[in-house]
């Protein structure tokens, strides 16, 4: 039963059917679920926000801590610093958003180019 | 500017897709079919390791449970007692990272009615303008230089670094950002099946137990 188990056109397809999307989606019906039990102004939310806002942040963190591709080839103490010069930057100019990421980028690039 | 930003990370998957031998037209079915990239990334690791249907579906399974908060925190803020239920799982569909953080930065400036319509623009044309992208760059040979394709991998972090602190609700919100920030990594070398859960679990329990100190001290 794996990938290339069925020599069918069709069978990659419903691989990636039941695997990808049932897999994925079906959080996200559970999700609507229990979402519209929830009151918008609950105390409930705000610990579900919480554990989605961590969540996210933690997606973020592995990115710059465990990258893929080319990334993943240079030092992890130039990432760092780079995403926390564009994050100082970005705190620094009242929240500009686009300052933040330019300051990151020029970071990583002036340290890959000097290095 | 957060959809050319998503776009530079889909690049990074096609090249994936393409390594790992599937077909352009499965490729393009899956981005749109299964649409968060974790769970794509996941997908097409368990069949580049030959794993059983079960396997691969539980793999994915498990990188995407971290959707179902996500849609909960997201479904209350979009819904009006007129609102359709078969229109919010068909919008739940669109939820993944970037659609998600810039739909709670943003559902401030739309009025409540127009929200769920706002979403379906929104998701509708990522998923789409990602698909294209797909097979754009599935058919194009050839590959960047490394110090190119580097910075375009460190846009999504840095950009859903500054974008999720802004679109906090409370302070317990940035509070959240940071334990899952530091927790994330952790995890990751403690649990990496469960690393996301587990950073997102504690990380957010942590700020919840801020939160409700802080509004008691307060009152």
């Amino acid at each position: 039963m794996t990938f290339g188990a069925i020599e069918a056109w069709w069978w990659p397809f419903v691989f990636i059917l039941v695997a990808g999307w049932i897999a994925t989606d079906i959080w996200r019906f559970a999700g609507v679920f229990l979402g519209e039990r929830i009151s918008e102004d609950s105390d409930l939310l705000v610990l579900v926000r919480c554990v989605a806002t961590a969540l996210v942040a933690a997606v973020i963190a592995n990115l710059i801590v465990f990258p893929g591709g080319a990334l993943a080839t240079t030092p992890l103490a130039l990432r760092i610093g780079a995403a926390i010069a564009g994050f100082a930057a970005y705190l620094a100019t009242g929240k500009k958003m686009i300052v933040g990421i330019a300051t990151g980028e020029a970071v990583l690039l002036a340290g890959l180019l000097l290095f | 500017m957060p959809g050319l930003i998503l776009m530079a990370a889909f690049v990074g998957f096609a090249g994936l897709a393409r390594d790992a031998g599937l077909t352009l037209v499965q490729t393009v079915f899956m981005t749109g079919i299964v649409w968060a990239l974790p769970a794509k990334v996941v997908l097409v690791g368990s069949i580049l390791a030959g794993n059983t249907l079960p396997a691969a579906a539980f793999a994915v399974s498990l990188s995407s449970v971290r959707l179902m908060p996500m849609v909960v925190a997201l479904v209350p803020e979009m819904r009006v007692p007129t609102t359709r239920k078969w229109v919010l799982y068909l919008l739940s569909h669109f939820v993944a990272v970037t659609s998600w953080v810039l739909a709670m930065e943003k559902f401030q400036h739309v009025p409540r009615k127009m929200r769920t319509t706002f979403y379906a623009g929104l998701g509708s044309t990522l998923v789409l303008t990602n698909m294209a992208v797909v097979a754009i760059v599935f058919t194009m040979a050839g590959r960047l230089p490394a110090t190119i394709s580097a910075a375009l991998f460190l846009l999504t972090p840095m950009y859903f670094l500054t974008s999720l602190w802004g679109s906090a609700r409370e302070r317990a919100g940035h509070v959240a950002m940071a334990a899952g920030l530091l927790l994330g990594p952790v995890f990751h070398l403690l649990t990496p099946e469960f690393d996301l859960l587990g950073a997102g679990l504690s990380g957010g329990i942590m700020a919840y137990v801020f939160h409700r100190i802080v509004r008691r001290r307060g009152t």
